[in-house]
C-alpha cells in the first residue's frame, strides 16, 4: 500500500510522543482500541486553569495511519479549549493525511482518543457535563 | 547490496538465469516454438521432445514415473484438480474429505466449493506447533472418508508435516492422499517411492523457475482416478486439456533439475543463514517463533515482536522485503488465519513477520536485515503504549479494552 507524504512525515517523525502524569487532576487520558483489532491509542491533554489544552502527548500501537493520525491530533488540540477540541472530527483527519477508505477507522479511533481524554480531564475536574 | 533485499522467497522466487535462457529457446520462429500437440511435423516433435524431458526431470526430483506428471497453471490448479478431481471421482463411496485449518487457501477455498455441493469437510487443528500428526488423522477417519489433503510445508511457517508416516495411515485405510508440495519441492527431499501420497501439487515459481505453471503428480500403482476439471483437446491422458505452454514447463523442468543437483548444498547454505538471523534477532525482548524450529523447512523463519504491530514494522523496514500476518497486511483485515489456529493471540498474530531465504540471500542482507529490524522494534515500542504497559507490569489480558 503506498502511504501520503503526510502519513509518512508523521510515521518518521512522530509529534509529542509520550506520556503525561495521570495522577495530575488536570490531565486527562483516552485510552482507545484493543489489541485483537491491532491498534491501540492513548492519547493524553493537560489543561491549563482556563481549560486550555496547554499540552498533548501519544503513544499508539498499530499501522502507520494509526500512528500519523494520533501525532496529528496531539499537533492540533494543542492551544485550543476543550469545547473546542471536541468539534475535530475525523473526517478532517483523514482528508488532511489522505487516509485510503480502508484506513478510515484510525482516524475514526483518533476521534475517540480525544474525546475520551476530554471526558477523562472533565470528570477530574468534577464537570461530568458533556 | 543493493536494497530493498528481497525476503520473500516463500512468495515467489526470482527465475533462475539458466531457467530464463532455456526458456526464452522456445518461443521465436528460429526456435522450439512449435505445439508440442502436433504430430504430422518435426516443429511438433521437437516441442513434444522438450516436454517430455521436462516432465523426466519433475519426475526425478520426487521419484516417481514421468507418467504420473500432468501439467498445470500452476499449485493452484493443481490442488483444485486433486481435490475436486478425486472427489468427484469417488463419490459413490462416501463424501467425507479430512484437511486442515492451516492449508493454503488453494485447498481450503476448493474443500469450501465440496461443501456447496453435498460434501462434508474436517478441518483438522494443529498443534501449537503447527503439526498434523497421523494419529490424529487416523481418529478423524470414517467409513465414508474419500479424500485426505494436507500440505508438506506451511507456506506461512514453514512447518513440516511427516507425510510418510500420515501415507501409511491413508493407505492402510484405502483413503486417497493428497499433499500439497508447492513450498517443499526441491527443498526437502521427497521419494514417492516411499511416501504412499497419491496426489501431489507442484509449482515451478517458488524454486527459481517461471509463475504460470505447475503440476499434478497422479499415482498409477495403485492407480488413482481423477474427474477431469477443464474439458477440451483431451491433453495429459485427458485429465488437463490446453495446449501445452512448451517454455513455461521447460522452465519448470530446468528448475527441478537444478534443484536436483544443488538442494542439499542450497539447504545446507539457507539453513545456516536462517539459524544466523535467529541469532540476531533473539537477544530482542518478548519474541517469539511461530511454528515447529526442528520440524522446518530451512529458509523460512516467522517471528512476532510483542508489542509491536506488522504493517507499522514493515513500514519501519521498508528496504527488506518481507511479509506479515498482521491484519493490515490482508484484504480481510483478519490476522492471520494459520497463526490463529495455533492457538497465538490476536496481539502477537498481528505483531509477526515471515522472513523468507533462498538462492539469492547473501550473510551480508542477513547483517543487515537483523540492525533494521533491531532499530525498527526498539523506535516501534518507544511509541507503543502496550509496550509501557507490559514494563509497568500490567497484564494486558486484564484490561477491559475498548473493542471497536
Amino acid at each position: 500500500m503506498a502511504y501520503s507524504d503526510k502519513v509518512l512525515d508523521h510515521y518518521e517523525n512522530p509529534r509529542n510522543v509520550g506520556r503525561l502524569d495521570d495522577s495530575d487532576a488536570n490531565v486527562g487520558t483516552g485510552m482507545v482500541g484493543a489489541p485483537a483489532c491491532g491498534d491501540v491509542m492513548r492519547l493524553q491533554i493537560k489543561v491549563d486553569g482556563d481549560g486550555v489544552i496547554e499540552d498533548a502527548k501519544f503513544k499508539t500501537y498499530g499501522c502507520g495511519s494509526a500512528i500519523a493520525s494520533s501525532s496529528l491530533l496531539t499537533e492540533w488540540v494543542k492551544g485550543r479549549s476543550l469545547d473546542d477540541a471536541t468539534q475535530i472530527r475525523n473526517k478532517d483527519i483523514a482528508n488532511e493525511l489522505g487516509l485510503p477508505p480502508v484506513k478510515i477507522h484510525c482516524s475514526v479511533l483518533a476521534e475517540d482518543a480525544i474525546k475520551a481524554a476530554i471526558a477523562d480531564v472533565r470528570k477530574k475536574q468534577g464537570n461530568t457535563e458533556e | 547490496m543493493q536494497l530493498p533485499i528481497y525476503l520473500d522467497y516463500a512468495a515467489t522466487t526470482p527465475v533462475d538465469p539458466r531457467v530464463a535462457k532455456a526458456m526464452a529457446e522456445c518461443l521465436t520462429i528460429e526456435s522450439n516454438f512449435g505445439n508440442p500437440a502436433s504430430r504430422s511435423h518435426q516443429f511438433g516433435w521437437k516441442a513434444e521432445e522438450a516436454v517430455e524431458d521436462a516432465r523426466r526431470n519433475v519426475a526425478d526430483l520426487i521419484n516417481c514415473d514421468p507418467r504420473e506428471i500432468v501439467w498445470t497453471s500452476g499449485a493452484t490448479e493443481a490442488d483444485n484438480l486433486a481435490i475436486k478431481g478425486a472427489a468427484h471421482f469417488y463419490h459413490r463411496k462416501g463424501k467425507h474429505i479430512i484437511t486442515s485449518k492451516i492449508e493454503h487457501k488453494a485447498v481450503l477455498d476448493s474443500c469450501r466449493q465440496l461443501e456447496r455441493e453435498g460434501y462434508e469437510v474436517t478441518y483438522l487443528d494443529p498443534d501449537s506447533n503447527g503439526l498434523i500428526s497421523p494419529e490424529t488423522v487416523e481418529k478423524t477417519l470414517r467409513p465414508d472418508t474419500i479424500l485426505v489433503s494436507l500440505m508438506h510445508v506451511n507456506n506461512e511457517i514453514g512447518v513440516v508435516n511427516d507425510i510418510e508416516a500420515i501415507g501409511e495411515v491413508t493407505r492402510r485405510n484405502k483413503v486417497i492422499f493428497h499433499v500439497d508440495a508447492a513450498q517443499s519441492a526441491g527443498k526437502l527431499d521427497i521419494d514417492l517411492e516411499k511416501m504412499q501420497v497419491d496426489l501431489m501439487a507442484l509449482t515451478a515459481h517458488k524454486l527459481y523457475g517461471p509463475k504460470g505453471i505447475g503440476a499434478l503428480y497422479v499415482r498409477r500403482k495403485p492407480r488413482v482416478r481423477i474427474e477431469p476439471q477443464i474439458h477440451g483437446g483431451g491433453h495429459e491422458r485427458g485429465m488437463r486439456s490446453g495446449t501445452l505452454a512448451t517454455h513455461q514447463i521447460v522452465g519448470m523442468g530446468e528448475a527441478y533439475r537444478i534443484a536436483r543437483e544443488e538442494m542439499h548444498e542450497e539447504a545446507r547454505r539457507t539453513l545456516a543463514l536462517r539459524e544466523k538471523l535467529l541469532r540476531g534477532l533473539e537477544d530482542i525482548e518478548e519474541v517469539y517463533v511461530n511454528g515447529d524450529l526442528t520440524h522446518r523447512a530451512p529458509g523460512n523463519l516467522n517471528i512476532s515482536f510483542n508489542f509491536v504491530e506488522g504493517e507499522s514494522l514493515m513500514m519501519a523496514l521498508r528496504e527488506l522485503a518481507l511479509s506479515s500476518g498482521s491484519a493490515c497486511t490482508s484484504a480481510s483485515l483478519e490476522p492471520s488465519y494459520v497463526l490463529r489456529a495455533l492457538g497465538r493471540n490476536d496481539e502477537l498474530a498481528h505483531s509477526s513477520l515471515r522472513i523468507s531465504i533462498g538462492r539469492f540471500t547473501t550473510g551480508e542482507d542477513i547483517d543487515y536485515a537483523i540492525e533494521r529490524i533491531h532499530y525498527a522494534v526498539a523506535k516501534l515500542r518507544e511509541l507503543s503504549p502496550l509496550w509501557d504497559m507490559y514494563k509497568d507490569g500490567v497484564d494486558l489480558d486484564q484490561v477491559q479494552w475498548a473493542a471497536h
